[in-house]
């Protein structure tokens, strides 16, 4: 296949987003994560395709989820392309005008002041749904996106504290905006208003993972029950002390 | 009982049928949802009651029938004797005993209860010879309104599971396949996608279980063609969808049905129990290897789970959001596997294509759009109902012939088809051949088949502001295009319906509606923008306007009007005065009234109750 006149080759099965940036072409993609499948809703990784048997007919593709097909001719960055990345740039800034991330992203295509009526009180929520999707793949399924539309919002089930939540903050972590709220306070962490307590090393106290993610991973990964007890810090001194005392041993057994 | 073999069930379907010419005469009510509405259980009852004490020769309650809709939902609750097909309309209880004594018993002609033809405003005596009724063509809604909507008795004495008798003992799948292509059938859920090719790729794949789907989330505003079916004959949508899964090799279908069609689904259900307890359905139909299951899911309601792919995840338990479909829904549908779904209207033409042939089928209608059509025709049009056409005929036709032209003769405006996501087509097109292409070459599209007429007094801008209002709620909001430009589009429009837009902000409605086009992820964003985009192709003016003269002529955009009585007309009958919530008219009885601008919110409360149109729109 070719990428803008470029003869490039693919794995099948692969996605052409993946193929695309194997080139070193930089295409934006807000919605896409290596850790789960592809989602398509943030429009932005779209590009042209056609095929020379496919008589000058073109259409427009989310290269997230395409798969890669033999001959296929690829163009990335074309006025209609980013004619339509503007539009939906301008549209994000207009939901979050108070995002640095979508700020930065819209200035690179030209775009500074939306041309629509911008959001009131906006939480600055792009809506890729990589936070529940993420919560999901990590086994919890805690929050979900809300609603629908406009008014669509991410959040635990009713609003309440989410009951499969384990404060793992795999929601918070990968949020493109960094827009999901938590507070870590002495063994405390709080998150969508729900409160964990952390556990401490009992070698050297440092606060590591709550206690209650510690018990799924244990559960899911069929752990020791002792596995979190310490870090991994104070594990891997303890594994080379044990390591040395075997060297010592071996030495002594060989004289 | 079961019936094992086409023998049995052709000998069933003649017990049927002499069990029902046991009655020469038969009394048919409508019992849709519209004449419900209007109190047609009342005059069920009502007829079973008198029925009970009088002795009548040749009659008994058994030969009165609670039928779907009869389409004319404007003159409910219906009536009609057969054979004669005397026609009654708004049938009151006070009159059952009248029909009873007179057109029963005697064969006498009730006038007050028929038909008045509003254009020459004669009585019209017989069902078929009603201009409503007459320019039909009914395929799908065969039996709507003809047979009692639960039972299958009825069904079979009409020909029913014929079709899929003949397709399960002497055809072969891939035969039925070439019939339904032969029959040139293309999806009425709007697409249009030829079906016989879909069930063909889908048949052909050898990953398994495949699946059978039949799409009844109608979600369009004004649309009820598939309730009606749903309701009226369910088991012409069962024996669709047997002959579907005959077809394509699936053991398993599921109806998905929203939740605000409760009798859609009661009716259902119970076709459901009828056909298995015969046989008809479950293992071994009709004494042949072949299983089918068919169970129900009900839908919340979403517009959006009208779509193929939200419909799957929906009846998966999932949240109904569409996924890209690069690779097809034929190919990786319910629980990724091999899925065919089709529309109800699709489904209810399936049993008469095979029964009769494709080749018969493929002679109505035009070369590339065969068959029928159903249309739910509302707005400003005198008659209003559920018709079916075939494919061909004319916009003019439907509206003037069948729906009588426009109420009180005021000019037409626009007719739109399609659904929220169709278009509005002025005048000039009134004489277009309705037919998938026709239609999406001039800007709208066939849909599922809505048709809102409009006349005079309605205005685009806010036609369009009504439908992208409605798109905007039910967007799914998982693409930005979709979520965030139909709501920016909306909030332009009332921008525009206000006074209160650009001519710049014109050109830019136009360039987003363009990139919401591009770039949503599914149907309903990409075609989103058409009621904007179909307005000002045909009446660009208007928004004109509304933009630089802060005009609306139809006198529909509040921020835009004023209301101001005309002294010559207004004789002083204080009815505006009644009505008006915000007191702002003042005045004595026959004395000249007058509206106090500054208090009056311009709701048109006035305008509408007042008997001499003293009130002006300026």
């Amino acid at each position: 296949m070719t990428i803008n006149g470029k003869i490039c080759k693919a794995e099948e099965g692969e996605m052409l987003l993946a193929v695309i940036r194997r080139q070193g072409i930089d295409i934006p993609a807000l919605c896409d994560h290596g850790a789960v499948e592809p989602f398509g809703a943030c429009r932005l990784c779209m590009v042209e395709i056609t095929k020379e048997s496919w008589d000058g007919w073109k259409k427009h593709v989310t290269s997230c989820l395409y798969p890669v097909e033999e001959g296929l001719i690829v163009q990335t960055h074309t006025d209609k392309v980013i004619e339509l990345r503007k539009t939906v740039l301008d549209l994000q800034l207009a939901r979050c005008p108070g995002s640095p991330e979508i700020q930065q992203l819209a200035a690179e295509y030209g775009i500074t002041q939306t041309s629509f009526e911008e959001t009131i009180d906006s939480d600055n929520c792009i809506l890729c749904g990589l936070c529940t999707r993420i919560c999901e793949e990590m086994g919890f399924a805690a929050i979900s996106t809300i609603g629908r539309g406009h008014l669509k919002e991410v959040g635990p089930p009713l609003k309440e504290p989410p009951p499969d939540c384990v404060g793992c903050l795999a929601c918070a972590q990968n949020c493109p905006t960094h827009v999901i709220p938590y507070e870590d306070e002495g063994i405390y962490r709080t998150i969508w208003d729900k409160k964990f307590e952390r556990i401490q090393c009992s070698k050297c106290g440092k606060l590591g993972i709550t206690k209650d993610f510690a018990e799924a991973l244990i559960k899911m990964r069929g752990l020791g029950e002792d596995y979190f007890d310490i870090c991994d810090e104070c594990r891997r001194k303890e594994t080379a002390l044990t390591m040395g005392r075997i060297s010592q041993w071996e030495r002594e057994v060989v004289e | 009982m079961r019936i094992t073999s086409p023998q049995q069930l052709e000998k069933l379907r003649k017990e049927c049928i002499a069990r029902l010419d046991k009655f020469p005469r038969k009394v048919l009510i409508c019992c849709g949802p519209g004449c419900l509405a209007s109190g047609a259980q009342k005059i069920v009852d009502e007829f079973k009651k008198k029925l009970k004490s009088k002795r009548i020769k040749n009659f008994s309650v058994e030969a009165m029938k609670e039928t779907g809709c009869h389409g004319f939902c404007e003159q409910g609750p219906l009536v009609v004797i057969e054979p004669d097909g005397t026609f009654y309309t708004k049938v009151k209880v006070k009159d059952v005993d009248e029909i009873i004594d007179k057109t029963i018993r005697n064969e006498e002609v009730i006038e007050r209860l028929l038909y008045k033809d509003p254009k020459t405003g004669n009585k019209i005596e017989k069902y078929s010879d009603i201009p409503f009724y007459a320019k039909q063509t009914r395929i799908a809604l065969r039996n709507v309104g003809k047979i009692n909507q639960c039972d299958i008795d009825e069904y079979i004495a009409t020909g029913g599971y014929k079709g899929m008798a003949k397709a399960l003992t002497k055809m072969k799948p891939k035969d039925v396949i070439e019939q339904v292509k032969k029959s040139g059938l293309r999806g009425r859920g709007g697409g249009g996608f030829p079906t016989g090719r879909k069930w063909e790729s889908c048949a052909v794949l050898e990953e398994q279980p495949h699946y059978v789907i039949c799409n009844g989330d109608e979600g369009d505003p004004g649309a009820f063609m598939d309730r009606v079916i749903m309701e009226g004959d369910p088991h012409t949508v069962l024996e669709g969808m047997i002959i579907a899964a005959y077809a394509v090799g699936a053991n398993e279908g599921y109806i998905y049905v929203r939740e605000e069609y409760p009798l859609a689904v009661i009716n259902l259900q119970k076709a459901i129990e009828q056909t298995t307890e015969y046989g008809l359905l479950g293992d071994g139909i009709l004494g042949t290897d072949f299983n089918f299951q068919i169970k129900i899911s009900r839908g919340g309601g979403a517009f959006v789970c009208g779509e193929s792919s939200a419909l799957m995840k929906s009846v998966a338990g999932e949240v109904g959001e569409p996924r890209a479909k690069y690779i097809r829904s034929v190919q990786k549908g319910l629980f990724d596997k091999p899925t065919v779904l089709n529309n109800v209207e699709s489904y209810a033409n399936v049993p008469v294509i095979i029964d009769r042939g494709g080749d018969w089928f493929a002679k109505i209608g035009t070369s590339t759009s065969t068959g029928t059509k159903a249309f739910s025709l509302v707005g400003k049009v005198r008659n209003s109902g559920l018709i079916e056409v075939p494919m061909g005929t004319t916009l003019r036709e439907i509206i003037y012939d069948i729906g009588g032209g426009l109420q009180n003769d005021r000019p037409f405006k626009a007719v739109q088809t399609g659904g929220p996501s169709g278009g509005c087509l002025p005048a000039d097109k009134l004489d277009l051949s309705v037919d998938f292409d026709t239609l999406t070459k001039a800007g709208s599209m066939m849909g599922s088949g809505g048709m809102i007429v409009m006349d005079d007094r309605t205005c685009v801008v806010d036609v369009a502001k009504y439908f992208l209002a409605f798109l905007n709620n039910e967007s799914c909001g998982k693409c930005v295009p979709c979520r965030e430009g139909l709501y920016q589009l909306h909030a332009l429009a009332v921008k525009v319906s206000e006074g209160r837009a650009t001519e710049d902000d014109l050109e830019l409605m136009e360039k987003l509606s363009e990139n919401i086009v591009l770039g949503s992820l599914c149907g309903l964003g990409k075609s989103g923008p058409n009621p904007f985009l179909s307005t000002v192709m045909y009446f660009r003016d208007e928004y004109l306007e509304h933009i630089r003269d802060k005009k609306c002529s139809a006198g529909v955009c509040r921020a835009l009007i004023t209301y101001e009585i005309d002294e010559e007309l207004c004789d002083g009958c204080m009815a505006c005065i009644g009505v008006c919530p915000h007191d702002a008219i003042t005045g004595a009885k026959k004395k000249l009234h007058t509206i106090d601008k500054s208090l009056c919110d311009r709701c048109g409360a006035c305008y509408a109750v007042c008997q001499r149109n003293a009130i002006k729109i300026l």
